[in-house]
Parts: C-alpha cells; structure tokens; sequence
C-alpha cells in the first residue's frame, strides 16, 4: 500500500536532511504493509517476489510464531535496488516511522556507494521476479516435485561462492580459440632485456632458461591433468559449468547462484551496514527531525536497537560505535604515525590537532571497506576497553559460557574469525576427475573450526546427485585429516 | 488479501506432515494422545528441518560479547546439545504440527496398508437414501412432474381467460414447470460393536497397561474414522469379568488370579442380549499376558470361542502383551487349536515398539 500524503510529507522532509548530510541515494519508493505482509516480505529475503519454495514457509511461519508471541517486531526492510523499496510497518508510531525513514535513506546511501555492492544487480527486483516465473515454469513443465527436489539440492550448496569474485577476474572469461588448443603449449620463460649483445649470456644464463622453460613446462603437465586447473572456490559455477545436467537445471542453478551473489555483500558488510544506518538516522532525528514531545519515545526506540549483549554482539551496536568513534578521531586527528607512537595515554587521550576530518573519513570509510577491513583497521585497543568487549568460551566443566579473555588482540583476532569468509568455511574444488574415475575433490581448507559433519554428510550426498558421481571432501576432524566421501553405498569416512 | 506466500506456507506444512509419516511409529506410541477425540487438534513437535549446508560447528566456540563481568564471569549455560549460545548462531527452532487424530489415524491407516474394513452385510454402517418428498419450481427436466405440471399451467390460463375448452390446448411456460424434489436421509444399514476385553490381573503391570492401552485406543481410532456409530464394549476380567466404561477400563487394576474363560462367557452373554449376529458386525480384541489359572479353564475357553464366538464375530484378535510373571501360554493353546482359521488373529506384543506391527496385524485383513 502506498504511504498516506502525511507520512510522504514527512518522508520528504526527512530526505532533505538526509541530502544535506551528504547521503546520496537511489530513489526511495516508501509502502507500508501490515504485519502478515512485512512477515512475508522478510520470509523471502525482502522481495515481493520469489521463485516457490518451502523454505520461505517455513521462515514465514517461524516469523508469524514470534511476531504472535510478541519476540520480534520488523520496523523496516529496504531492499538494495534502483530504485530502492522501503517497506514500513503500519504499526509504528509516528516517531517510530521519521527513525526508520531516516534509516531506511541511510541504508540506501550505502548500498548505491559502498564499493561491494557495486556489481549487484541493481534490478533485483525484476530479476527475482524473473527467476520465479522460470522456476514456476519449470515446475508445470517438469513436475513439482523434481524441481522441488532438484532446488533442495542447489540451496544445499548455495554458500559455496566466491565472495571476491564479483570484483575480481579470476580467469580469463573468453575461451582459448579451438586453434590455439591444438598448438601444443610452449612455454617461454621470461627474458630480461639486456642493454649490451656482449651482456647477454649474464643477464639471461642460458642453464637458467632451460631450468626455467623445463619447470614451465612441468608446470602446463601437471596442470593439463588437474581439472580444474587451479582449485576453484566458485564451487557454484564449476558445478555449471561442468556438472552433467539437464538445460533447466543448470538455469536453477544459474539463478541460485546469482541470488547468492547478491546477498552475499549484505553478509559482508552487515556491521557497518547496519552502523551506518543507525549512525545517521540518531543524527539526523537528534540534530533535525525530533520535536521535543518525541524524545522520550525516539530514545526508548534508539536504545533497544542498540543494546548490547552478552553473548552475541550487536552489529548495530557495534558498528555505529565504531563510526562514531572514527569521527572523533579524525576530528580530533588521532591517527598516524605520530598519534601511534606516542605512548603517553594522557597525552592520547587529549589529543586534538582540530583537523575536523572525521565526517570526510567516515563517509570515505563506507565507500571502500567491508567488515572485515573495517574492524582491521579500526577497532582500536581504546575502543575495546571502552565498550567491555570481551571473549567467552565454554566451560565443561561447568557446562556454562564464560568470559575468557579481555585483551584486545584476542577480542579483534574472534571479530575477525567470526566474519572471515562471512562466516562460512573455506570450500574448494580440488579436482573434478578424482582418480581419474570423474569423481568429485572438495577441499576444505581449515582454519581452526570444523564442520558440522551430519551437515556435510547431507550436502556431499546432495552434491553427489547434482554431480551424478561419488563426491569427497578433504576436511579435518578432531584434528585428524579426513576424507568424508558420499559414493554409491552411501556415506564413509576415511582418515588420510 | 490472499498473499504470495500462502502456497510456500501450505507447500512447508505438506513436508512436515511428511515427515510426521515418517516417524508415525514413534509418535503413535506416546501415551499423551490416549483419550483426545476425532476433531481434536494434537500438536506433534518435531525436529526443525533445514537445508544442510557446509557450515562450521559452532557447539562449544567461542564467541565475543559486551558488557561487565571478571574473567571467569559466567555467561549462563549451555543449552543441552550446546547451540543457541555461541556468537550469531540462529537460534535451534522447534517446530510443531497440529493435525487431528482423523488425520493421524488416516496416516497410520496409509501407512500400514490397512485395508478399508469390510463389515459384513451393506458396505457402510449409515447409508445414505433419496426420497422424493416435494415439488418445487426448478429442477431438471428429467424430474419435471407432469401432472402439477399441467395443473399449474391449466389453472394458469383459466384464470387468464386463454383456456378455450373448444381446444383444449394447454402450453405451459417456464412459470409452470413443477419439479420433485427429495431429500437424503441417513439410515443405518448395519452396526459394528468392538468389544474390549482386558486381563487385569495382578500379573498385568502398568507396563503392560500402557501397552494395551495404546494399542486400543488406537484401534479405536481407526476403525471409528472408517465407520460413525461404532459402539464400544469394554470389559475387565481377572477371575471373574465386569463390563465397565472407558475409563475404568483403562484405569482398574485388580489383583487376583485369571480366568479368561469368565470374560469370554460375559462376552458372549452381552452379544446374545445386546448385539445378536445378525444385525451387528462384532469385534472383538483381547489383551492377556497369556497366563491363564489352569489348564480347565484353558480348554473351557477354547470351547467357548469354537463354538460361540467365532462364529459371532466378524474378528477375533487376541493381543498378548509379554509379563516378567506367568507362562504366557495361553497363545500356544490359541495357536494350537486355530491355526488356520481366519477370523482369530493373535499377535505377541513385547514391547511398545511392537504395537505398531500387531496393530497391523489385526486390521490388516479386512474382515
């Protein structure tokens, strides 16, 4: 439903603080929906439309449990999109809808500028409409149930993106010419120019090119007989690619893999997404929108967005912090490498070289990082002490979580774990022809935490059906190496 | 407003039914569905189903939180299986079905590919029948009554003064058209009974009990989802027999010998007196530990079923329920004497796990 002229009105007023603060979004499309709607739209990931599937039913009813029994409550969801959707929810108070206005604008600022959503499709909207039309169509043509069944499969592996990818060319993405495959290869080694003949035979020793041309030419050997060449995190699209799979199928799968890298940003940058956000819409309410009769209501709404928690962080809590923090500092100029070698804390403390910086900082700071950067670069030992971050572990003792650690290097080295990859393992595909038998190497590559291993079980049987040939996984458990295999008889595992 | 989601809902509820099939076994043999009705809505919680994935396990890790508190501060316990707790973990979910027992007993009936049950005589205990009863002013033409037909469009054109009684001619028109009508009515055609006999017997533990229990209630369920109107007869018996109510029946414990001969006489008493052959189709299902007082009373009961109850009773099932006390011996005498008659079946019940397989046992003929 569209907005009432009131609420335009107020939205309106609201983008033009947002302007002048120097957000720059897309066109912002308000709705409000009532709570049924707002639950729908967030079961399918913020769009109106989605291809069928269960799993939007089941986080539907989930949803509709919890909003029954009062545990949660969507103000907002805005999806990334030109233009950008806003969906409020018609049970908000009036203060309650300028806060999440304001939020809403800032997360669209966000999404238009920083840099890791700048390869997504910004007709998302259109394009996941499209997806279900295909899946429905699909589904008449095909059966319900295969498609079902077939989908189950692709989402099992859904995660297994490369998250870099959208940015950078890991390959070429033209083919070599069917010519160019029959020369056979001849490597070059590299020669250096020598500015004299005489020099020569120094430069470039003719033993060293030998050496050199021969572990190329190794090099191409072994390579010729990996497949794929290199390992391949983009587990989706060697699936694609070279699955043996029927032409619907391997347009799920081409659509699911799409979905992923679309959300996949979101998951990356959801601390300061969220800061972000949360950084500006208190701004903006405290310094413009506010009437006086709306404080009380605007703080008890403010407050418990940014509680903080014991046992999980808040992302909103969190980020905004941190933006806040960096403004300080660069307002105050406490950064370089003057500020960092000085060792006086009262002198750090007061530190104030009035550069005022910290609103270019900032702004610059959402353009290029993610959340992993973000918390590398800027979450400072002060910091850490100054909002109690701590580290807890499990006592088996006792059966409970406790605090385990205060220091700031644990505190940042868990931060950083926790978000490293957005939080999914490392997956490679290591070989495609395992054995020569046309098998399927997964390698995980691990880095301290295991995998739920009745998860993987299901998803290399998953995977097996999709590869239509036995598929393995090299992971480690317990800290022993293991192969975790799905093939014809069913599961094994074997230690290496 | 009907929204998008509605079919991913209803697609979310299928599996869970799904699922709850798959493991009708388990469920069936809970004892807290014992005693709700037809319509009643049961909630049957299950284990959340989720897409699996490659993901890290994250029981027992460590995480990063905000606040006060010393090293060594607790931050509360871990949850059983040790989720829930650690860093951004979504939370374990607990999903629940609601379905009503009709539902249940339509699974169970699927599931063990018991056949719809024949009685004998008319298929159905209610039928249904038409009577023409009415007339009214639609219908079709088929059923359209020619006399008041005419009547009508006679009187019609008297009155008009089209009636020329030189030419009797007589057209009616749509207004005229008079039709029968009927109405369904529901008669009964035949009847079932189930009678319930039970050993209560001071060797017939709780366990025992429970089993019992159970496997009649839902018994009783299936057969009252094929047929409305099913009467039950619940009898006791230790040394000597008592019709009782529902209630009692699952709840008496007495503590004396057993002579199952006095429960067959009862039994057969209360057909002769209440439920003559000829009109009901009877069932009857007997639960014992099998540990009968002598060998008399052994023989008096074969006599009894040889001669009276089979040729009663559309069924015979005999359920023995395995006792740490007694012989259980009385299957064997059963065994021994009626190997291939068909209207006996028994089937040994050792443990809960059983009942689902002698369930099928029972109803699996189709008599």
């Amino acid at each position: 439903m569209d907005i009432s002229a009131d609420l335009a009105q107020i939205a309106e007023e609201i983008k033009g603080y947002a302007r002048e603060s120097g957000l720059d979004f897309f066109e912002t499309i308000f709705e409000i929906v009532d709570y049924r709607q707002m639950n729908e739209i967030a079961s399918l990931g913020g769009f109106p439309t989605r291809y069928p599937h269960w799993q939007f039913g089941m986080e539907y009813e989930y949803m509709q449990k919890s909003y029954t029994y009062g545990l949660h409550k969507i103000y907002e969801m805005v999806i990334n999109n030109d233009p950008c959707y806003a969906y409020l929810f018609d049970g908000n108070h009036l203060v309650d809808q300028k806060l999440v206005i304001a939020h809403v604008f800032a997360h669209c600022d966000f999404f238009k500028n920083n840099l890791f959503f700048a390869n997504t499709n910004r007709k998302m909207v259109d394009e996941m409409a499209n997806h279900a039309a295909r899946v429905t169509r699909y589904a008449e043509r095909f059966g319900h149930d295969t498609v079902e069944n077939f989908l189950d499969r692709c989402l099992s592996v859904d995660n297994l993106i490369d998250i870099h990818s959208l940015s950078i060319r890991r390959r070429p993405t033209e083919r070599p010419s069917v010519l160019a495959e029959e020369q056979p290869f001849k490597p070059t080694p590299t020669r250096f120019e020598s500015l004299k003949a005489y020099l020569d035979p120094f430069i470039n020793p003719p033993e060293v090119l030998r050496a050199e041309q021969e572990r190329q030419e190794q090099e191409a050997r072994d390579q010729e007989r990996h497949f794929p060449a290199k390992p391949e995190q983009d587990v989706l699209q060697f699936l694609i690619e070279h699955a043996p799979l029927a032409n619907w199928q391997r347009d799920i799968l081409s659509m699911v893999r799409e979905e992923a890298y679309y959300f996949a940003p979101q998951a990356q940058t959801k601390i300061m997404n969220e800061g972000w956000a949360t950084f500006w819409h208190s701004r903006i309410m405290t310094e413009k929108a506010l009437t006086d009769a709306e404080l009380i209501d605007f703080a008890d709404h403010h407050s418990s967005t940014v509680h903080a928690l014991p046992n999980q962080l808040n992302p909103y809590k969190l980020g905004v912090e941190l933006f806040r923090d960096i403004e300080e500092r660069w307002n105050r100029g406490q950064f370089g490498k003057e500020y960092d070698e000085c060792e006086d804390l009262d002198a750090r403390r007061r530190w104030d070289r009035q550069l005022g910086l910290g609103l270019a900082k900032i702004f610059e700071v959402r353009r290029i990082y993610n959340d992993i950067n973000f918390i590398d670069a800027f979450l400072t030992p002060e910091f850490c002490r100054k909002h109690q971050l701590f580290v807890y572990a499990y006592n088996e003792r006792n059966n409970e979580y406790e605090i385990s650690d205060r220091e700031f290097k644990s505190v940042k080295e868990q931060i950083l774990t926790q978000l490293t990859n957005y939080g999914n393992p490392f997956i490679f595909v290591e070989e495609g022809n395992y054995q020569n038998r046309g098998e399927l190497l997964l390698r995980h590559q691990h880095e301290g935490m295991d995998l739920r291993t009745d998860h993987a079980r299901d998803v290399l049987e998953n995977l097996s059906t999709i590869w239509t040939r036995p598929v393995h996984l090299s992971t480690v458990v317990d800290g022993k190496p293991k192969l975790l295999s799905f093939v014809e008889g069913g599961y094994q595992e074997k230690e290496l | 407003m009907i929204l998008n989601i509605e079919s991913d809902h209803a697609r979310f509820k299928e599996i869970l039914r799904g699922k709850v099939k798959q493991d009708l076994r388990k469920y069936i043999t809970r004892g807290e569905l014992i005693g709700r009705r037809g319509k009643e809505l049961v909630s049957i919680p299950i284990p959340s189903i989720e897409i699996p994935r490659f993901r890290f396990d994250i029981r027992r890790q460590k995480g990063v939180g905000q606040g006060d508190g010393e090293i060594g501060t607790s931050l509360g316990p871990a949850e059983e299986d040790g989720h829930g707790k650690a860093g951004d973990a979504e939370g374990q979910h607990i999903l629940e079905v609601e379905m009503t027992l009709d539902e249940l007993a339509e699974m169970l009936g699927e599931e063990l590919e018991l056949p719809h049950v024949l009685p004998k005589g008319k298929m159905n205990i209610t039928s249904e029948k038409e009577k023409y009863t009415g007339i009214r002013q639609s219908g079709p033409e088929s059923l359209r009554h020619f006399k008041r037909t005419y009547r009508a469009a006679l009187r019609r054109q008297i009155i008009s003064g089209a009636y020329n009684f030189t030419t009797p001619l007589i057209i009616p028109v749509r207004e005229d058209k008079r039709y029968r009508s009927w109405k369904s009515t529901h008669s009964p055609e035949s009847n079932a009974i189930i009678i319930y006999i039970m050993d209560v017997s001071g060797s017939m533990g709780d366990e025992q009990k429970e089993i019992v229990r159970t496997e009649a209630f839902w018994i009783d369920t299936w057969l009252r989802h094929q047929y409305h109107g099913l009467e039950s007869q619940y009898i006791i018996h230790d040394a000597v027999a008592h019709v009782v109510d529902e209630q009692d029946f699952y709840h008496t414990r007495e503590s004396g010998g057993t002579m199952i001969s006095s429960a067959y006489t009862l039994c057969n008493a209360l057909i002769d007196r209440q439920f003559p052959p000829i009109d009901w189709n009877i069932y009857v299902f007997h639960f014992s530990d099998g540990d009968n007082w002598e060998g008399d009373d052994t023989a008096k009961c074969l006599k009894l079923l040889e001669e009276d109850l089979l040729p009663k009773c559309n069924l015979f099932c005999y359920g023995q329920v395995e006792s740490v006390y007694g012989s259980g011996e009385f299957i064997e005498a059963l065994h021994g004497r009626f190997t291939s008659d068909e209207r006996l079946v028994t089937s040994e019940i050792e443990n809960p796990d059983a009942i689902y397989d002698s369930i099928k046992k029972f109803l699996g003929k189709g008599k």
